[in-house]
């Protein structure tokens, strides 16, 4: 029957709205096939492992803006002297933001553009660009810094972790008629970490970047499973009230 | 006839609260409103849960409108603080977050239920004679919220927020002659700027929540002078009993409240699924370059509208001209308006209507989905294609609605509401 | 099952009903009443405020901001706390600081952790304007009575140097005495007690 059909057509047409069904639009950032980050926000130790990471690599230049020391603290477990001893190298007072020394004036003139705040870069451009990005610096003599990037090409960032990674060569393949196609890095010198020590340290990294984008995620989780629960026992006595009232039409 | 009156609680000796009711019913009219509108409100017994979809919107208004309060003392509307604001709400305000979230999954959700809400309309032949009216003011409400989400939507001043603001705002420029200076008009600047933020944030919290709960009492109003329709497209109101109560009717309260709010509590759980599980929908309901700040130099990779206006912006980008572009864009809007007068058929249900009308509803749900999703999709090769087929059978719906529905095969319908007992 | 059974089922079933419904709007309205509560930010920026002490002569005073309101550590030296003693505590609407708000450290005849240094929240109690300070003994506009203490300039209330009210001030009660500590000698941390970390 047609109105069947229809109804069906139509609660497709709900689900279609509701179900994230382009992920293509969603992942933000293209990019070369890249592995995925598979970060976990509730690896405590990981995200230890990752502040201390950022703080001593990254926050040299790049702010984190909206995050406190102290809100650092409260979620990863850490007391105000760890946190002091451990992680505050510009700051004063754990309720400070992580905020960078570095004039943007001086940014500018040294990288050509302010290096951004990373609070959000993973709801941005998602955890997996972070870390594929993390993980493909290689050694490009025609750029000024002499490295490039396989994810964010010409990118104006030198590969601050090149002591650890070591410095790869990208591996280009010819296609006939068109530009060359990537293929594989292969390791030119090999750092202080074995690759498989370096995709941790990584991980860790993007891992402590995907929980200051969205401090309170593990919480909200937590938090649904008990509002659902607690609309589904209501939603029972409604059910029921509903049954016994409509009981006597006819 | 059980039951189709609204039983009557409590009715004893008068107590206190009865006395207080009689002496605010001798200066306002309490008793009266709540009879016409809730008790003795009749309405068909046969609702099924398309009809829910009413009530839903209103819920909806109501989470928009408590949260968007809360949001407003937290929010700062201008161009140097807009976007950390919206960070410090999600950080450091207590609840913040949720708040937020709330009202970003509300916006979209507002959407879902909307279009579902017409829809039922479209199925059940709603909006014909006599809720002509109805429907126009509904279809107002529709203009309203897409104005009042074009403009929220530019307050979080993240890159989607500002390149959205850029297309849609350059849309005006498609108007002859003073399109330039309507743009300049409507920025305030010769940009997107501080200016247009402020203007946009005042017109977003004050003037078109104002506009729109004005048109959701009018629209309320209007449907209880004519009295709900239901699936079988029956007008109740020509069969009363001996007290005048529709044979089919059962009272608002507690009939279809009871039935409301468990539709209410579903709805609650769908939304807090979204809320507490997935806020951003997977980029679609906040997608993922709006966490980044307004640059006016640097233009997202891929410029995608919100979902819920991508059928528009697909019909928008299948012409290859500014001008007809935004034309029929502003037409495929203008059609729905028209509804009431486009089919001419008598017969109201899709029950019992003939399967042309049928098949074209059956098309213009397809075309309006199909739409949708090429909006979201970036404007080259088989997408434009396609985009261009669906806006024409999009266009197809309406203009030719007036000659498929004139001669409908329709079947009889019956002289009372079909109601299965369960 | 007859009437009365399906009615009394049904009065349970709504009361059942409203009560969820009642108690979910409670859970709803909690994070919206706990919005208005100090965010993060505030907090921060409301953290304890130190004040190095070890400079300030005897006699002199230092003012801070702590959370909005002016902070003053006074330092008393034995000639100051000489005139506190010698006066009338007749002269006090409340002497033994019953009234007032003051730490529990702080409730006693100098209202101090230690004698020498008195902090008070330099807001009057009666409609919160910056009282005076007028450390010196009988001046002309206070007449010889005066031996030192605040002088509210907008409606007149009068302190002594422990800063309790005097009688016939609108003042209700004595300044306030913020939460502090000593961190050393001469520091001493506003806003913040020993034992606890806020």
């Amino acid at each position: 029957m047609i109105n069947r059909v229809l109804l069906k057509a139509a609660a497709v047409l709900a689900a279609a709205l509701l179900v994230p069904a382009v992920p293509a639009v969603a992942a933000g950032g293209g990019g070369p096939a890249g592995d995925p980050a598979n970060v976990d926000v509730g690896n405590v130790a990981s995200l230890q492992r990752g502040a201390r990471h950022f703080m001593n690599y990254c926050s040299g230049c790049h702010s984190a803006k909206y995050v406190r020391y102290n809100q650092l603290g409260r979620d990863l477990g850490l007391t105000d002297q760890q946190l002091i001893d451990n992680l505050m190298f510009t700051a004063v007072k754990p309720t400070e933001t992580i905020d960078i020394a570095m004039r943007p004036a001086d940014a500018q003139r040294w990288f050509g553009q302010p290096p951004p705040d990373l609070s959000l870069i993973t709801r941005a451009r998602g955890v997996d660009y972070v870390y594929n990005f993390l993980r493909s610096f290689y050694v490009d003599p025609a750029r000024p810094l002499g490295v490039n990037n396989l994810w964010l090409p010409n990118a104006s960032m030198p590969h601050v972790l090149w002591s650890l990674q070591g410095l790869q060569r990208a591996v280009y393949e010819d296609v006939p008629g068109g530009a060359p196609k990537f293929v594989r890095f292969e390791l030119e010198r090999p750092g202080s970490m074995t690759p498989a020590e370096y995709d941790e340290f990584v991980r860790d990294i993007v891992n402590f970047l995907a929980y200051i984008g969205e401090p309170v995620k593990l919480q909200r989780e937590s938090l649904g499973v008990l509002v659902i629960a607690f609309l589904l026992v209501f939603g029972v006595f409604a059910y029921l009230l509903k049954q016994e009232i409509w009981k006597d039409v006819r | 006839m059980s039951g189709a009156r609204s039983p009557s609680y409590g009715a004893g000796k008068p107590g206190r609260g009865a006395r207080f009711i009689e002496w605010v019913d001798e200066r306002f009219p309490l008793s009266d409103l709540m009879r016409e509108h809730v008790t003795e409100y009749y309405a068909a017994k046969n609702f099924n849960w398309w009809y829910v979809f009413g009530v839903l919107a209103l819920v909806t208004l109501i989470i928009q409108l408590l949260t968007g309060i809360f949001l407003t003392m937290n929010y700062k509307p201008s161009a140097d603080d807009a976007f950390a604001s919206v960070e410090y709400i999600m950080r450091e305000v207590e609840w913040g977050w949720l708040i937020r979230y709330m009202h970003s999954t509300g916006a979209s959700m507002f959407f879902v239920v909307v279009y579902l809400h017409m829809f039922r309309g479209m199925m059940y032949g709603s909006y014909k004679a006599p809720r002509e009216l109805l429907w126009v003011v509904g279809m107002l409400i529709y203009l309203a919220l897409m104005a009042e989400a074009f403009m929220g939507y530019l307050l979080p001043w993240g890159q989607m927020s500002y390149w959205g603001a850029q297309v849609i705002v350059s849309l005006f420029g498609a108007v002859p002659v003073v399109g330039d200076a309507l743009m300049e008009w409507i920025r305030g600047d010769y940009f997107i700027s501080d200016i247009t933020l402020n203007r946009f944030f005042a017109l977003h919290v004050i003037a078109v929540p104002l506009a729109l709960i004005l048109l959701v009492v009018v629209h309320i109003l209007a449907l209880h002078t004519t009295g709900s329709l239901n699936p079988d497209g029956i007008e109740i109101k020509e069969r009363k009993d001996a007290n005048g109560v529709p044979l089919d009717g059962v009272a608002f309260h507690p009939y279809h409240t009871s039935k409301d709010l468990i539709a209410i509590i579903a709805f609650a759980i769908v939304f807090s699924a979204i809320v507490f599980f997935a806020p951003e929908m997977g980029g679609l309901f906040l997608e993922p370059p709006n966490f980044e700040p307004a640059n006016m130099l640097k233009t997202p990779e891929h410029i995608a509208p919100v979902w819920y206006f991508t059928p528009f912006y697909a019909i928008l980008r299948s012409v290859p001209s500014k001008g007809w572009g935004a034309f029929l864009m502003l037409a495929a809007i203008v059609l729905l308006f028209l509804l009431p007068w486009l089919d001419r058929c008598k017969v109201k249900s899709i029950r019992y209507r003939g399967f042309s009308f049928k098949l074209a509803l059956g098309v213009f749900v397809v075309s309006f989905i199909a739409l949708g999703y090429l909006g979201l999709m970036p404007a080259t090769g088989l997408y434009v294609t396609l985009a261009r087929l669906f806006t024409i059978t999009y266009f197809a719906f309406f203009l030719l609605m007036p000659i498929y529905t004139a001669r409908e095969k329709t079947r009889p319908v019956p002289e009372r509401v079909v109601y299965h007992h369960d | 099952m007859t009437d009365e059974a399906s009615n009394s089922r049904r009065h349970f079933l709504a009361v059942a009903t409203s009560v969820t419904g009642v108690v979910g709007l409670a859970f709803v309205a909690t994070p919206f009443v706990a919005s208005f509560k100090p965010s993060t930010r505030a907090r921060a920026l409301g953290a304890p405020v130190e004040v190095d002490i070890g400079k300030l002569d005897a006699g002199s005073m230092v003012r801070v901001v702590w959370r909005g309101q002016p902070v003053w550590v006074l330092r008393r030296g034995p000639e100051m706390l000489g005139r506190l003693e010698g006066a009338d505590a007749g002269k006090l609407k409340d002497p033994d600081s019953l009234e007032s708000l003051q730490p529990s450290y702080a409730q006693n005849a100098v209202r101090s952790v230690k004698p020498e240094f008195l902090v008070v929240v330099g807001n009057c109690t009666h409609l919160g304007c910056a009282p005076l300070e007028r450390f010196e003994v009988a001046p002309a506009d206070l007449g010889p009575d005066w031996v030192g203490g605040f002088y509210c300039p907008c409606h007149g209330s009068k302190f002594d140097l422990a800063a309790r009210v005097m009688n016939g001030s609108p003042a209700p009660t004595n300044l306030v005495v913020p939460p502090h500590r000593y961190a050393s000698d001469t520091l001493i941390i506003i806003g913040e007690e020993s034992g606890a970390n806020a």
